[in-house]
């Protein structure tokens, strides 16, 4: 279980996170969505400590992501995260891109590491494109390799970052149906995004974001017809 | 059209010498550049990641290797720190310049090499559960080494040919032994052609090495 509490928030002066208080149980879809500059983004490199916070609390599991003493590269395998840029490792091939964390990060055996890298692959549909270079790649395969070598570390919980922002249009819906089969699967998953079909069809809850403040959160259904926000209702016009 | 006769034999019987000097000439260029490397790699992080003090030297260091002329590098560990009493030999003198000149221009190399590899990778290593010490050794770094790679083949070829300079600090490499058989006998011309084609072979052996190693190392 994921919980935040009264989060803050700032860069340099810029005040991104306005005190968000927030559950994510475990088993849960959420969806994400906002204006660009709402924070949502943020909110994730919170949630796995790639930023660090100003005020309030972040636990994973009981444990104080931003906390002295926490070991937050440990922390980190439990919270696997794809980004809007793919981030493959250019020197690497899809196989050893997968391999690496496991490798280095959890001791795992050479052998062992490339098994979990096939399996992770084979899972996202690049079973064919094991020992290629991701240059090689398209972004939909790059998007699903990278959620493939988040996998192999076997989180408990996974953070999309517009997962599908910087692809091209045909491109997308691999990369959804792969986020769609994590779901089906019983992944807890945060995604920040703006596909409002996807956040719609396949999150429990969605919350929208709106200049650093959660306006709103609930079942698709209420946010998508019933929102109560004005701000709501005004972004999802937009967007429709 | 010349009146100039041209007298190789005296070139010839000195070859080995040559050929055993160039030996000299490649160890000081190799030295200078694997402390050029280390030292280059620890300027280019310093002026990246620190302030203050360290910051200060490491740029003054890169200024001054790059933007004076490295014969005056030399002349300042040979008479420069000869008048404060620390006299070098002739062999330190030119690796302390040489050093201090590729370190400089390393430097530069490496910084352009640490800007081209984007944020982002290391984020999404660190994302992953990895120190910053792995992320560094086994995502950024392998990258930046493939950037830097042409550049620091370069270098190596300049070392090379710069160390010529050895000559002017009376260092018996290639050039300094040349130039001492040349003004024995007076066949200037001969033995500095001769000299030439040995410094074009060893810069085309090592151009040759570095496009051989490349071609294993970068499977990208």
């Amino acid at each position: 279980m994921i919980e935040i509490r009264d989060l803050h928030k700032y860069f340099g002066s810029l005040h991104v996170l306005k005190g968000i208080d927030l559950d994510v149980q475990k088993g849960e879809v959420l969806s994400v969505i906002g204006a660009s500059g709402s924070g949502k983004s943020t909110l994730l490199y919170c949630i796995n400590g790639l930023e660090p916070i100003q005020q309030g609390s972040v636990r994973v599991d009981g444990i104080d992501v931003h906390a002295k003493g926490t070991d937050i590269n440990k922390l980190r395998t439990k919270l696997g995260m794809v980004f809007q840029q793919w981030n493959s490792f250019p020197h690497l091939t899809a196989l050893e891109n997968v391999a690496l964390a496991p490798k280095i990060v959890k001791g795992k055996s050479r052998d062992e590491a490339r098994d979990i890298a096939a399996k992770q692959l084979t899972h996202v549909g690049l079973g064919e494109k094991l020992n290629v270079f991701p240059s090689s790649l398209s972004g939909g395969q790059q998007q699903r390799l990278a959620i493939a070598r988040a996998l192999a570390m076997e989180p408990e919980y996974m953070l999309f970052d517009e997962a599908t922002s910087a692809l091209d249009p045909e491109l997308v819906g691999e990369v959804l149906d792969t986020m769609r089969l994590l779901a089906e699967e019983g992944m807890t998953m945060i995604c920040v995004t703006h596909e409002m079909g996807f956040a719609r069809d396949v999150s429990d809850r969605v919350a929208f974001f709106h200049q650093g403040v959660m306006e709103e959160i609930g079942p698709p259904a209420q946010i998508f017809s019933e929102a109560q926000s004005e701000h709501t209702r005004k972004f999802l016009a937009n967007v429709r | 059209m010349f009146d100039y006769n041209f007298h190789w034999r005296p070139v010839m019987k000195s070859l080995p010498d040559l050929l055993e000097a160039s030996l000299l000439t490649i160890q000081v260029a190799v030295l200078a550049m694997v402390l050029g490397i280390i030292i280059g790699l620890c300027l280019a992080l310093t002026r990246l990641h620190l302030k203050g003090p360290l910051y200060w030297f490491a740029s003054a260091w890169v200024e001054l290797a790059r933007n004076t002329p490295a014969l005056f590098q030399l002349f300042f560990f040979g008479f420069g720190l000869g008048a404060f009493g620390l006299h070098l030999s002739p062999y330190f003198i030119v690796l302390a310049g040489l050093t201090f000149n590729c370190a400089g221009y390393l430097a530069e190399n490496f910084r352009g090499g640490f800007q081209a590899v984007p944020e982002t990778q290391l984020r999404a290593s660190r994302s992953l559960g990895m120190t910053a010490w792995q992320a560094y050794t086994r995502v950024v770094i392998p990258q930046v080494f493939r950037i830097v790679y042409h550049p620091i083949t370069n270098q190596m070829v300049w070392a090379v040919l710069m160390s010529s300079l050895g000559m002017l600090v009376g260092f018996r490499e290639l050039s300094g032994e040349t130039q001492f058989f040349a003004s024995r006998t007076f066949r200037i011309f001969e033995y500095f052609a001769v000299t030439a084609v040995i410094y074009y072979v060893i810069v085309k052996i090592i151009l040759l090495a570095s496009r051989l190693l490349a071609s294993r190392l970068f499977r990208y």
